[in-house]
């Protein structure tokens, strides 16, 4: 019982990380209309930023904010030199473009930090333990990382939902031209948006980068994982997003504790921990398959699919 | 007339490359360079999937991310098949494997067929963003489903014994070899181009243009892409089977996303909706990948921005450019 609160938890937490990159995925498909292979990279990008500049200067907050910073720069040239030529193309088109940027960055990050994985420790300060239930002693980084996660994830409600910035972006997905009519300056706004949905890449790179091997390639795990979030939940959808998330952090964490134990009942104990590693990697994709079986436009999505 | 000599153009282009195809061995004994048939021919192979994925890409609009999977299961039917045969271990009732070509290549096209039947049944009834997710999605699975056999090298891939035989005559002669891919290349090109003309084509690509129309019109796309699907997907096993044939070697990598994206890299280098321009691709990136890891072995920093060159201003892909124009049709 005990551990598997503490694995609810973790699956929680591993959640609220793939809330941050759905919610800047979905933004972008959103507004632009454009599908971001990309944006694993961005992720990768702020871990390996935060984890380095934890290590130089010792500090996780510096680390944080320049982890964060690094990824909204990234974006935002990444906005500014190529992603706003792809916004009337073909979903296809923005496929390759941002499939060579994957190729990209992998290769950069090699050249930069090498080929081995590095390291980057939880801060000092939040290296105890709480007990939230009584009895069950619970890492307090790992707390922080889910309160903070929720946190930003309401913060960017309320942008979207509450200010002015959030109206003209909302407006710009329904209707580029009239907002720009408007006297709104769209391509500066889109640059922002994109900006913002980097930087959140950012925050969750180097918020699960103590928990990763921070090496190149990084992203695009948890970009296809974030991809079936944003599948099952529905595309656009901020509930189906939040849903998703936790849906599939927790299935792919507790599928990670109990399968390989599960898979040992009827088979020898070398094959069962292969066995039941993989079936873990495997089960958020039958979960995936089963919910679109049933819901083919995800939990919360509306009827067209694209 | 300038229509017309459009499409002379087209056509002696295709038919210089045809010809060129066929006369690498002749030129790789010239030059003493054996190292070229291998080469090309590894081009080949990854052409034959890429063409089938054109099939429903460029003419259906099924934009799969996930081709790999089929690929990557018709390599492992072959891989899995010929360990059983070489070590003579029941494999399924009693059955030990085979080495025959014939069989293990049609099994891998099934096997990859029924796979594309299921990855299909669930994801056509989306389009847009969310096939491409889904398709990714689907071969991941198979990735991780690869991983977990332990017992066929799970993650380290897993060595033939050796190359198939083809009604009993072996596959290890070079040349012989090529010609195998290449005529099996030409047959499927021929097959999908003959499969595009017809009416099931024409509804594919009705599909693709006006969905709402061809439902007006009385037909239901669905079963038609559907059936396209599970050609391209069992297409691309037969893709599979000869390249673990080809490599004598098999592993997980062969169905990770990296593979699908290089599929998807072909069929756009080469020119979407041709069928042709694939082949175009294929050659091109291979080659591009062989003079690139000549110079730096960061080569991916250089592809990377090439590939976006490619997308932002060379649209049409090669074909498109040799056939001035006469690619991309969209």
């Amino acid at each position: 019982m005990q551990l598997f609160l503490e694995q609810m938890l973790n699956g929680l937490q591993f959640g609220v990380t793939l809330l941050l990159m759905a919610s800047g995925l979905t933004l972008v498909f959103g507004i632009m209309n454009l599908i971001n292979l990309a944006h694993g990279s961005l992720f990768m990008i702020g871990a390996y930023v935060g984890a380095t500049v934890v290590a130089r200067s010792g500090s996780f907050f510096l680390g944080l904010i320049c982890g964060m910073g690094a990824a909204a720069i990234a974006g935002m040239v990444m906005e500014v030199a190529i992603m706003r030529r792809l916004y009337r193309r073909d979903h296809l088109d923005q496929v390759l473009a941002t499939f060579g940027l994957i190729l990209f960055f992998n290769e950069l990050v090699r050249m930069v930090w090498g080929r081995q994985p590095i390291a980057m420790s939880t801060p000092a300060w939040l290296s105890g333990s709480v007990e939230i239930i009584p009895g069950i002693p619970y890492p307090e980084f790992r707390l922080a990382v889910i309160v903070v996660g929720a946190l930003v994830i309401g913060l960017l409600y309320l942008l979207i939902m509450r200010t002015r910035l959030g109206m003209w972006i909302r407006a710009g997905a329904s209707d580029r031209e009239t907002i720009g009519a408007l006297g709104v300056n769209i391509r500066l706004l889109y640059t922002l948006v994109f900006g913002l949905g980097a930087c959140l890449a950012g925050l969750a790179g180097v918020m699960a980068a103590p928990f990763l091997a921070v090496q190149s390639g990084m992203g695009e795990n948890i970009l296809i994982l974030t991809f079936v979030v944003i599948v099952i939940g529905g595309i656009g959808s901020i509930k189906g997003a939040v849903a998703g998330a936790l849906l599939i952090g927790v299935a792919d964490t507790l599928g990670r504790v109990y399968l390989p134990p599960l898979a040992a009942l009827w088979l020898p104990p070398a094959a069962a921990s292969n066995l039941g590693t993989s079936l873990a990697s495997m089960l958020i994709y039958l979960v995936m398959a089963a919910v679109l079986a049933v819901r083919p436009q995800g939990l919360f999505g509306g009827a067209h699919g694209s | 007339m300038a229509r017309d000599f459009g499409f002379n153009r087209a056509t002696v282009a295709t038919a210089v490359l045809l010809i060129g195809l066929a006369l690498v061995p002749a030129f790789a004994a010239l030059f003493d360079n054996p190292f070229l048939v291998t080469m090309v021919n590894r081009a080949l192979i990854f052409a034959l999937a890429a063409v089938a994925l054109d099939f429903i890409m460029g003419y259906g609009r099924m934009v799969s991310f996930g081709h790999a999977a089929f690929f990557g299961l018709g390599a492992y039917t072959v891989g899995i098949l010929s360990t059983h045969a070489a070590q003579d271990l029941p494999l399924i009732f009693g059955w030990t494997g085979t080495n025959e070509a014939l069989l293990a290549w049609l099994l891998a096209m099934l096997l990859s067929g029924l796979y594309a039947l299921i990855v299909g049944l669930i994801s056509l009834r989306t389009s847009g963003v969310y096939f491409i997710m889904i398709t990714l999605a689907f071969a991941q699975l198979v990735f991780f489903a690869f991983v977990s056999l332990s017992q066929y090298g799970g993650e380290d891939g897993l060595a033939l014994w050796g190359r198939n035989t083809l009604a009993g005559i072996g596959l290890d002669h070079r040349v012989g070899f090529y010609y195998l891919c290449f005529g099996l290349l030409l047959a499927v090109w021929y097959l999908l181009h003959r499969l595009v003309r017809s009416r099931f084509g024409r509804v594919i690509q009705g599909s693709r243009q006006h969905e709402l129309r061809m439902r007006a019109l009385g037909y239901n796309p669905f079963p038609y892409k559907l059936t396209a699907f599970v050609i391209s997907g069992a297409l691309t096993g037969l893709a599979g089977a000869l390249l673990a044939n080809n490599n004598e070697f098999v592993d997980p990598s062969l169905t990770s996303w990296m593979q699908s994206g290089n599929f998807l890299v072909i069929v756009l280098l080469g020119g979407l909706c041709s069928l042709v321009g694939p082949i175009y691709g294929a050659l091109a990136l291979l080659l591009m990948e062989e003079v690139l890891i000549a110079m730096t072995e960061h080569w991916q920093i250089i592809l990377g921005p090439v590939l976006i060159l490619v997308v932002l201003f060379f649209r049409g892909g090669i074909f498109g450019v040799l056939s001035a124009g006469g690619g991309r049709h969209d």
